[in-house]
């Protein structure tokens, strides 16, 4: 199973929107895609997870990751339509304390 | 290097097949390049070979076809070197591997932690790396005034880099004063040393529980680990227990709650990592409550005895093949 990222600009913001599964070996290619967007100072990026079925502890090291560099940069970042088992995985980990997700979650397959 | 009786064979063979046509000469000389890679015969020495035997079987050879054959030579030269690289790297690979498995038996040992006796508790743990070295980490600590500590944690990502900060924590752990110590005060100094000193993308996720024999509770927090679970041995059924808390790696500062349960006879108090719970049952994940009936299942056993049933009941349903590390501690309180 693979994760595919499609890039959306919209007016000041960029969306990417993901689909697949996140995991150890499609983690890197997030990564890649989105730290360097955070790095950019004052920028606005959401991260529309409404196709994404399956995430491990690998996907939450990316959002921690770039978490740390938007801190830095002064940039933003949001985490939309969460599907339920990946939301609780946000949830256990406490990162919806620091993380600007969404709150309207769907549920998952 | 070629000898002299693989270039006799090699004219020979060349000169059957010339005349007869016949495909048992190319089996042969299959088998005999074989025999020739074998010893690092390089492909422009097998030219070379080639040349030579083509002159002996045909001494009236064309200038052009000479040529040719000394064209055809420094071609494959750059193949012979691409050859030699793939040996070098193929014995590397080799050394690295034992390389590898020799710090996975430094890591069993310097991870080692001894299962403690403690009046009134059976204590079973199990861990099992998925690939050579254990991303996974548990720990037990009985304390002076008799209590137990028990702390299992979770490293993102996994190998080298995972077995390498799991080292971190247990030093983190042993440094700190040993009395006195609440499960949450733990949380938090390990959280500012594994801050300090991980990568970004790396964090690490830890439950720490207490048991005191005296009045029978057990203390716990967690910095997002999965929660642990309590089985009722009035009522024959599981509850949940963690508290809400960040994991350890992220903010310089984390606070930790810490709430704590009553452990009555015959009960049991499960400690997992998600290597047990995302075992993958023909392509879809357990439910927890189908994880928690394979527990039960074995409930009759030593703790000791149950958690190797249940291991290898999961290693069975997911075809041996482990995607995660897995580790699981169970303590149980005498009837």
């Amino acid at each position: 199973m693979n994760l595919t990222i499609d890039t959306e600009q919209e007016h000041d913001r960029t969306v990417l929107f993901l689909s697949g599964e996140l995991d150890i070996y499609t983690a890197p290619n997030l990564k890649e895609k989105l730290v360097p967007l955070v790095e950019q100072k004052d920028a606005m990026v959401e991260i529309d997870m409404d196709e994404v079925n399956y995430m491990d502890s690998t996907g939450i090291g990316v959002f921690i990751h770039a978490l740390k560099t938007a801190k830095q940069s002064g940039s933003k970042m949001k985490l939309t339509n969460l599907q339920e088992k990946t939301m609780r995985l946000f949830e256990i980990t406490g990162l919806d304390e620091v993380l600007d997700i969404n709150s309207s979650i769907r549920g998952g397959n | 290097m070629t000898n002299n009786s693989a270039k006799e064979q090699y004219q020979i063979l060349l000169q059957e097949y010339i005349e007869t046509k016949d495909e048992k000469y190319l089996y042969r000389a299959e088998k005999l390049s074989k025999s020739l890679l074998r010893d690092h015969t390089l492909p422009e020495e097998i030219v070379h070979l080639h040349n030579e035997a083509l002159a002996k079987i045909d001494p009236t050879l064309s200038q052009e076809v000479k040529d040719s054959m000394a064209f055809l030579l420094e071609t494959m030269i750059s193949y012979g070197l691409a050859h030699q690289e793939f040996q070098t790297l193929r014995d590397e690979q080799i050394m690295l591997k034992s390389e590898i498995s020799v710090a996975a038996s430094m890591q069993e040992t310097l991870l080692a932690t001894e299962k403690p006796e403690i009046e009134g508790l059976d204590i079973g743990v199990i861990s099992v790396p998925a690939h050579q070295m254990n991303g996974d980490y548990h720990h037990f600590i009985k304390a002076n005034d008799g209590s137990l500590g028990v702390g299992i944690a979770d490293v993102v990502g996994k190998g080298v880099p995972a077995a390498l900060c799991m080292s971190m924590i247990k030093y983190s752990i042993d440094s700190l004063p040993e009395l006195s110590m609440s499960p949450k005060a733990i949380l938090s100094n390990l959280n500012r040393v594994v801050e300090r000193n991980v990568d970004a993308s790396m964090f690490i996720t830890m439950f720490y529980a207490q048991y005191m024999p005296k009045d029978c509770t057990l203390q716990f927090a967690s910095a997002g680990h999965e929660p642990g679970l309590h089985y009722h041995h009035d009522g024959d059924y599981f509850t949940e227990i963690t508290t809400k808390g960040m994991v350890l790696g992220v903010l310089p500062e984390g606070k930790y709650e810490e709430d704590q349960v009553v452990i009555e006879s015959g009960d049991m108090v499960v400690f997992l990592t998600d290597g047990v719970t995302e075992c993958r049952k023909d392509g879809r994940f357990l439910e927890m409550n189908e994880v928690l009936d394979v527990i039960k299942m074995f409930k009759h056993l030593p703790a000791q005895e149950q958690v190797n049933e249940v291991f290898k009941y999961f290693e069975r349903l997911q075809g041996f093949q482990l995607r995660d590390d897995f580790t699981l501690i169970i303590l149980k309180k005498d009837v």
